[in-house]
């Protein structure tokens, strides 16, 4: 398989902090793959660098063979890197309907249309319902964001990242919050984008990283220590001890 | 709700509901239109309410709408104000209205230039910047005094009659009428572009830029257009001043005029595009009115009212107005929205 994303001996400091150490990872098109590591190992950062919300001190970041290093994040997703965020970030005064309107519409290039009412092109509200829909939000969705439920600001977020439609979907701990019984389901609606559609997660949640992925790579202390597929993973004695006590069992 | 399935038509209808004209609005308009016919004697001060209202429009622009905030907004009203003197005295265009579109346009493209060094930054940086602006602009202004008449202003400025057809009166009767009509057009311009999918985005962009960008929206491209946009409403505000006094000075690039819109602003609110025509007319009317009563102290009123709003809190006053309204509409027969 191809490799769609990557990065070449990335780092980034802050101060003193290495929160990304030379860290050379690879996508392949099409991968279910998961960034695991302990609390401050620099996952964020990753995503952060991967989609110019920082700039890297050192290194390259290459999409499809293309150096995207120096592109602004609004750029980025143009080429079709989404992401979420592990701390909700929505538009607390917007609805989701509208929230989601704004996605859609910059994608499809009337974003800047300014002479036409917003809602007023059949194609974005077509495909508002649609995310809505999936996304269970129809109850909530002329609702101020700021009161939603959390568990409904969490799936928005993820529906957010979908209206993007990209080819590449990075996942800051989608779940994270979400009562048991719905993790299951958010992860359900992820695992069954189209098979072209690249998606890396971090998650600390093992059965769910475990039950989705079919690559995993192991960051601590910025850098990466291993990569693999599950079984490989679970069975590294170096993951294990990092993990230390904490069961890794696929 | 959410057992139905829902339609396009319906949830397109639910999203344009923001655009809808309200009562309110209605009775707002015709109300303004019937000053022109009810109470001629008032049209001097009403001209200066229309123009302060469009000023506080162009601010709230910025401000209530992408959270950009500025002290210097009279830097475009005097650049508005001086393009549309200049006009005027050197003939270059007299039919006015023509010279009014040409000083708006020239003052957007001084906020588009301006722009660049404004979205840096954060809030301080954004105050001390727009501020800095408009003192340059107006020491220039001084210092090429033999175009701008300087300290004495400009004089000599005469407006043609309007469409050839209607002179500017001393009692500001066309006056009024014309700075009436301007606002409301470019009124309704603004309420079309805040409810725009360009609107709309430049709300994702005030709530949250960082999540705005991730979904591929060019923050300062938003913010760029935006402030273009005000620049220009500025710059019409300051070239209606001059065309309907017949005059242009200085104190058009002043901090206190940057500091009074903003009050007006405060006053009546942002983000709902009348807070500053509502601003305009509360400040105006109180400055006239305390100003008879107590002439050396209105100033202290204002900055009463002021630190009153500021303390008691925009939302309070809001919550104090939903819940008079309530009352109201219970009197009512409810009428329940799908
Ligand atoms: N903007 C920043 N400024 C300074 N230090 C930062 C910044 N962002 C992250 N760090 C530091 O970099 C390190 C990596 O942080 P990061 O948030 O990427 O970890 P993480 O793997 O996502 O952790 P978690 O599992 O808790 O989300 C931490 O030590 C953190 O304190
Ligand atoms: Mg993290």
């Amino acid at each position: 398989m191809p490799i769609v994303l990557a990065t070449e001996n990335l780092d980034k400091r802050f101060g003193g902090i290495v929160a990304a150490n030379d860290v050379s990872l690879q996508v392949e098109h099409g991968a279910r793959h998961a960034l695991i590591g302990p609390n401050g190992a620099g996952k964020t950062t990753l995503i952060n660098l991967l989609t110019g919300v920082l700039k890297p001190t050192a290194g390259r970041i290459r999409l499809d063979g293309r150096d995207i290093t120096e592109l602004k994040p609004h750029e980025r997703v143009r080429l079709g890197i989404a992401r979420t965020f592990q701390i909700n970030q929505l538009f607390a005064d917007l609805t989701p309907l509208e929230t989601l309107g704004v996605a859609i519409s910059e994608r499809q290039g009337s974003g800047r249309d300014w002479w036409r009412l917003a809602g007023s092109k059949k194609g974005v509200v077509e495909e508002s319902i649609e995310l809505i829909e999936r996304f269970h939000l129809a109850d909530v969705m002329s609702e101020r964001t700021a009161i939603l439920p959390y568990g409904k600001q969490r799936l928005l977020e993820i529906a957010l990242a979908f209206a993007c439609r990209p080819r590449v979907l990075l996942l800051d701990e989608p779940a994270a919050g979400v009562p048991e019984a719905e993790r299951h389901e958010i992860l359900a609606t992820v695992a069954a984008l189209p098979k072209d559609v690249t998606v890396l997660l971090i998650e600390h949640d093992m059965d769910l990283v475990f039950s989705f992925a079919d690559r995993i790579s192991v960051l601590v202390n910025g850098a990466l220590l291993t990569e693999g597929a599950p079984e490989a993973i679970a069975r590294d004695p170096n993951v294990r001890a990092v993990y230390l006590g904490e069961a890794i069992d696929a | 709700m959410s057992a139905t399935p829902l339609n396009t038509p319906d949830v397109a209808r639910l999203v344009m509901s923001r655009a809808r004209w309200r009562f309110s609005e209605i009775v707002f308009w015709i109300a303004a239109l019937a000053t022109i016919f009810l109470v001629p004697s008032r049209h001097l001060i009403l001209t200066e309410i229309a123009i302060l209202g469009l000023f506080a429009l162009s601010l709230d622009l910025i401000l209530g709408y992408a959270g950009i905030i500025s002290l210097g907004q009279a830097a475009f009203f005097g650049f508005g104000a001086y393009c549309a003197g200049l006009l005027a005295t050197h003939q270059l265009v007299t039919e006015p209205v023509l010279a009014l579109a040409l000083a708006g346009a020239a003052t957007a493209a001084l906020g588009f230039v301006t722009s660049f060094l404004v979205l840096r930054g954060s809030d301080l940086t954004r105050i001390m910047v727009t501020l800095g602006i408009a003192l340059i602009l107006r020491e220039l202004a001084n210092r090429f005094d033999g175009l701008t008449g300087g300290a004495d202003g400009l004089q000599g400025v005469t407006i043609e009659p309007l469409f050839g057809l209607f002179r500017f009166d001393m009692f500001g009767h066309t006056a009024y009428a014309y700075s009436l009509a301007v606002l409301f057009v470019l009124f309704l311009l603004a309420r079309r572009i805040v409810n725009s999918p360009f609107g709309l985005s430049l709300r994702a962009v005030k709530g949250n830029p960082l999540r705005a960008s991730a979904v591929g929206i060019s923050v300062n491209g938003r913010m760029v257009a935006i402030y273009t946009i005000a620049a220009g409403y500025a710059g019409v505000a300051g070239a209606l001043l001059t065309q309907t006094a017949q005059f242009a000075s200085l104190d058009m690039f002043s901090f206190e005029r940057s500091a009074d819109v903003l009050l007006m602003l405060i006053i009546g609110g942002t983000g709902y595009l009348y807070g500053g025509i509502i601003g305009a007319l509360i400040f105006k009317l109180m400055q006239d009115w305390l100003a008879s009563m107590t002439p050396q102290y209105w100033q202290f009123w204002i900055g009463l009212v002021l630190v009153a709003i500021v303390i008691i809190g925009r939302e309070r006053l809001e919550q104090l107005r939903g819940a008079i309204r309530k009352r109201i509409l219970r009197l009512r027969p409810q009428k329940h929205a799908a």
